[in-house]
């Protein structure tokens, strides 16, 4: 055993060794390059699940999933009509995955675009040395999507969709989808994720996004997973010049989630917007972690993160803009806001700037507080009940940060997420 | 290429200048053998006549922090330190009997004078009273190495009923007041650095300032590393009681040597009920020299403890010298309506590291706390503002705002800003602001327009930067300090 795993508490050593034995026990049957999945399993052979001494999981306590023995999903599957019934009502194709595999049955395979399916989608930019959970991606991944937009072309809008179906608190499962992205020059696409499911598992997947230069993506994602459900995200996602990433995640699901955004502006003139919102309620923990990376002369990248907190949750934002020597003209700002609504309520915020250029204009900002009492009773004293007068102000509070989202269709399947969310936060 | 274009040629003149505080003074030193152990420890109390309780605080500081690792999360690099191939005592020797300032080294007097500090009680002595204008007498304890040298206006302020003098005497003196504070703040296992300190720590100063009494001067200490290979590891417990005031000033130098040098401090505050501490620090440690050869390790933990309702702690610095500094004056805001206040203004040159900030953690009710930190780098120095915001369930009502700000000159440098947030109660309000820019060249363009020479125009620039700040020091201090700004930053630009 390594220094860093022998310094971890027992449960988190634990933890890790049951996804190695699994991986053990499986890596006869596993698809895929099998260096790549040999490489992933040294990393996290040496590196384990991180533990809150690690500075970017300082607010994240991996101890309920590194508690739980996960199993693998079982090949037959429930039919998932009631999961289904739950996607946004979007007309575009889409590439459904249920409990981590692709199901040709339930996907409708696009036509501008080109996609590969059956087993891992490894990229270049995932950095399993680095980054815990992409290490066990990369070791226990079994399948995934390759999605390939030609130079040029506009591959319209594509779901993106994971449902988690098979897990039970007997017998919870994980999985760990990895995908990749690559968008040619001045290619465009609109990818839009959703994440639902019912039960208790493990969602643990990957998307490399490799954008060339002038390309165009715009990245939607729907955090809607099971209560019971742990989601650990990460994204990589490479800007080359005047290419664009634009995306947003709204989280409301998930006992414990999280997203990991590394993204790297490669290219003159590149540009990145990495927004999210976080609505939690209950006991729910979610966590928004990101790492902007200038590399290349003026880029700019934006980033609002919100954070709605109910009940005993937790939310927390971890956001770094690094810039490279050579990023002069760095344009950068980050500004994250939390609204806590209730006295047990808690937020972590850490905004970082790194920085090592002289002519950047960087800032961020950072807010915390509860609803206004007097927007409250101005609202109030014009006759407006209690609860729609905090829906209007909660919705205000986000829709700054949901405006800039052009993807009409997108936005509103975000919105009515939104509205659901409300609804059974009154209720 | 033209000096108006070129602010990171100005700076690089600029931090050319020569240390002067660099020169050392050969004294005769009386200094414990290399290495830290048990008996080191009992040499170190025994030579300083402890009582057996503080030597078993020793001990068990000793023993905790043999089972800590050095914290790595700061933004600072170093080679490994060997923390046995360090004095741990290193003192002047001086004659028999106390230290009236007649017994003291006339080479040590010297050593102050050309520091500029008046340890002699001159003016006060002839019976001069201040000229109207002229600054006010400031009550100054003087460390050198690891030995409080001389303690000024101690009758003085005896009569109002402060209690100012070298730790050591404190604990002689005033036993149970340090017994009762010491380590309250800073326990002797709350980090690796201020758990060496506790085991080792040889002088300081001690003050007490009794109900309801208004210090009738500034407080100061001067610190002093002087010896080769030692550590200083001084010691600072003020505690004003329900009602006082006092402001304290902290100075500090080191001669300028190849090797690094471990500087250790541990600095306790507690403020009981509407009571005020004032802590201004003007930290000049040498830094080093343009290659990153020498200078001192400032690793030093500073914490008050606002624990009275009403209470207010103030923390101001000026930090411009040490090679690293790893520093977060902190305020536990425990008293219901306290405040906690931070003021810094960090320069960072040649290869200097500064990972500094502080932390405001929120307890009582009403609680509120102001962060200004102005961080400057230059060179291919590295500097990081890190501090944490906490509010804790109970502090309904607490307020914060903080703003930081960022200056780079030149394009070899690094500005960083690591802010925590955790809040646990929605009445509280908590803002964080950041800005990092350079200097503009219109407003360099500006000031060379109106006549000024490019290293004026910076250093105006560079004052109206931190203005902020420096308005929050005492006013001698503030003039120190603008001077030492340009000094550090001199040779930065043209």
């Amino acid at each position: 055993m390594n220094t860093i795993v022998a310094l971890q508490p027992a449960w988190l050593r634990e933890g890790a060794a049951s996804f190695l034995a699994r991986y053990e026990g499986l890596r006869a049957r596993l698809p895929g390059d099998t260096a790549v999945r040999e490489a992933g399993a040294a990393a996290f052979r040496a590196r384990g699940l991180p533990g809150v001494r690690d500075e970017a999981w300082h607010y994240t306590s991996l101890r309920p999933l590194a508690e739980t023995r996960f199993a693998e999903p079982l090949t037959a599957i429930a039919a998932c009509d009631r999961l289904m019934a739950r996607l946004p009502a979007i007309d575009a194709p889409r590439l459904v995955f249920v409990d981590g595999r692709y199901r040709d049955d339930l996907s409708v395979v696009p036509g501008a675009v080109a996609v590969r399916v059956g087993g891992p989608a490894y990229g270049s930019l995932a950095q399993p040395e680095r980054d815990n959970m992409v290490a066990l991606n990369t070791m226990l991944t079994g399948d995934g999507a390759a999605i390939e937009v030609a130079a040029g072309a506009d591959g319209g809008t594509l779901l993106l969709v994971s449902l988690g179906s098979g897990g039970t608190a007997e017998r919870p499962i994980a999985f760990h989808p990895r995908h990749a992205l690559h968008l040619g020059r001045a290619a465009r696409l609109a990818l839009i994720e959703v994440a639902i499911g019912e039960g208790v598992y493990l969602h643990n997947p990957v998307l490399e996004a490799t954008l060339e230069e002038g390309a165009v993506l715009t990245h939607l994602r729907l955090q809607d997973e099971s209560r019971a459900a742990f989601h650990l995200a990460t994204l990589y996602a490479d800007i080359a010049a005047g290419a664009s990433y634009d995306g947003f995640t709204l989280a409301v699901g998930a006992r414990l989630g999280r997203l990991e955004v590394h993204a790297r502006l490669a290219g003159r003139g590149a540009a990145a917007h990495v927004n999210a919102a976080q609505l939690l309620g209950g006991r729910q923990h979610g966590d928004v972690t990101s790492v902007i990376t200038h590399d290349a002369p003026a880029c700019i990248s934006r980033q609002t993160v919100k954070n709605v907190l109910s009940g005993h949750a937790r939310g927390v934002f971890q956001g770094r803009i690094a810039v490279a020597r050579d990023a002069q003209k760095t344009d950068g700002y980050q500004m994250n806001q939390a609204l806590l609504l209730s006295p047990d309520a808690e937020v972590d915020s850490k905004p970082e700037l790194q920085i090592h250029a002289d002519d950047v204009k960087c800032s961020h900002g950072a807010t915390v507080g509860e609803l206004d009492a007097e927007q409250l009773f101005y609202l109030r004293s014009r006759g407006i009940a209690a609860t729609d007068a905090r829906a209007m102000l909660v919705r205000a509070f986000l829709g700054g940060a949901l405006e800039p989202i052009a993807h009409e269709a997108g936005r509103r399947a975000l919105e009515a997420a939104i509205d659901q969310w409300w609804e059974s936060e009154a209720a | 290429m033209s000096h108006a274009a070129d602010p990171a040629g100005t700076v690089e003149a600029v931090t050319r200048t020569p240390y002067k505080w660099g020169f050392a003074t050969e004294i005769e030193t009386e200094l414990a053998p290399k290495g830290l152990n048990p008996d080191i420890i009992r040499l170190i109390s025994a030579r300083k006549e402890e009582p057996a309780w503080l030597l078993d605080w020793r001990l068990a500081a000793f023993t905790a922090w043999q089972a800590m690792a050095e914290p790595h999360w700061a933004h600072v690099h170093h080679p490994p330190i060997d923390y046995q191939d360090l004095h741990y005592y290193a003192a002047p020797k001086r004659r028999a009997g106390p230290a009236r300032l007649e017994d003291v080294d006339p080479e040590l007097l010297a050593t102050y004078e050309k520091l500029g500090i008046p340890l002699r009680e001159r003016a006060i002595l002839a019976g001069v009273e201040p000229a109207a204008g002229e600054a006010a007498p400031v009550a100054v304890d003087a460390v050198f190495d690891s030995v409080s040298v001389a303690t000024t206006f101690r009758a003085t302020l005896a009569k109002a009923g402060v209690i100012f003098c070298p730790i050591s005497d404190a604990v002689r003196e005033h036993p149970d007041l340090v017994r009762k504070y010491l380590g309250s703040v800073v326990p002797q296992g709350d980090n690796f650095y201020a758990a060496l300190n506790s085991a080792v720590f040889t002088d300081g100063s001690f003050v007490y300032v009794p109900p309801g009494v208004r210090c009738p001067m500034e407080l100061s200490t001067y610190f002093r590393i002087n010896a080769r290979n030692t550590g200083q590891f001084e010691r600072t417990l003020i505690i004003a009681d329900a009602g006082s005031h006092v402001s304290y000033l902290e100075g500090c130098t080191a001669p300028q040597r190849d090797e690094n040098q471990l500087h250790a401090a541990v600095v306790e505050l507690v403020a009981l009920d509407d009571a005020q501490i004032k802590y201004s620090t003007v930290q000049n440690w040498y830094p080093g020299d343009a290659e990153g050869r020498g200078g001192i390790y400032n690793f030093v933990t500073k914490r008050g403890a606002c624990r009275g309702a009403r209470s207010r702690i103030s923390w101001t610095q000026v930090e411009t010298g040490s090679a690293i500094t790893w520093k977060y004056p902190s305020c536990i805001l425990a008293g219901d309506d306290s405040v906690g206040e931070f003021y810094s203004v960090a320069v960072t040159t040649n290869r200097q590291q500064a990972d500094t900030g502080t932390k405001m953690i929120h307890i009582g009710r009403n609680t509120r706390s102001t962060i200004v930190s102005k961080g400057i780098s230059a060179g291919r120095s590295d500097n990081t503002y890190r501090g944490l915001v906490r509010i804790m369930p109970k502090a309904a009502g607490a307020r914060n705002h903080t703003q930081c700000d960022s200056l780079l000159i030149g394009d070899r440098c690094g500005a960083h800003t690591v802010p925590y947030i955790e809040s646990r109660n929605p009445t509280a309000k908590v803002e964080h602001e950041a800005t990092t820019s350079k200097i503009a060249d219109d407003q360099l363009f500006y000031c060379r327009q109106r006549g000024l020479s490019e290293e004026d125009a910076v250093n105006l620039i560079v004052n109206g930067f931190c203005k902020e700040v420096l308005k929050e020091l005492p006013m001698e201090f503030a003039v120190e300090a603008q001077k030492l700004l340009a000094v550090s930053l001199e040779g930065s630009v043209g």
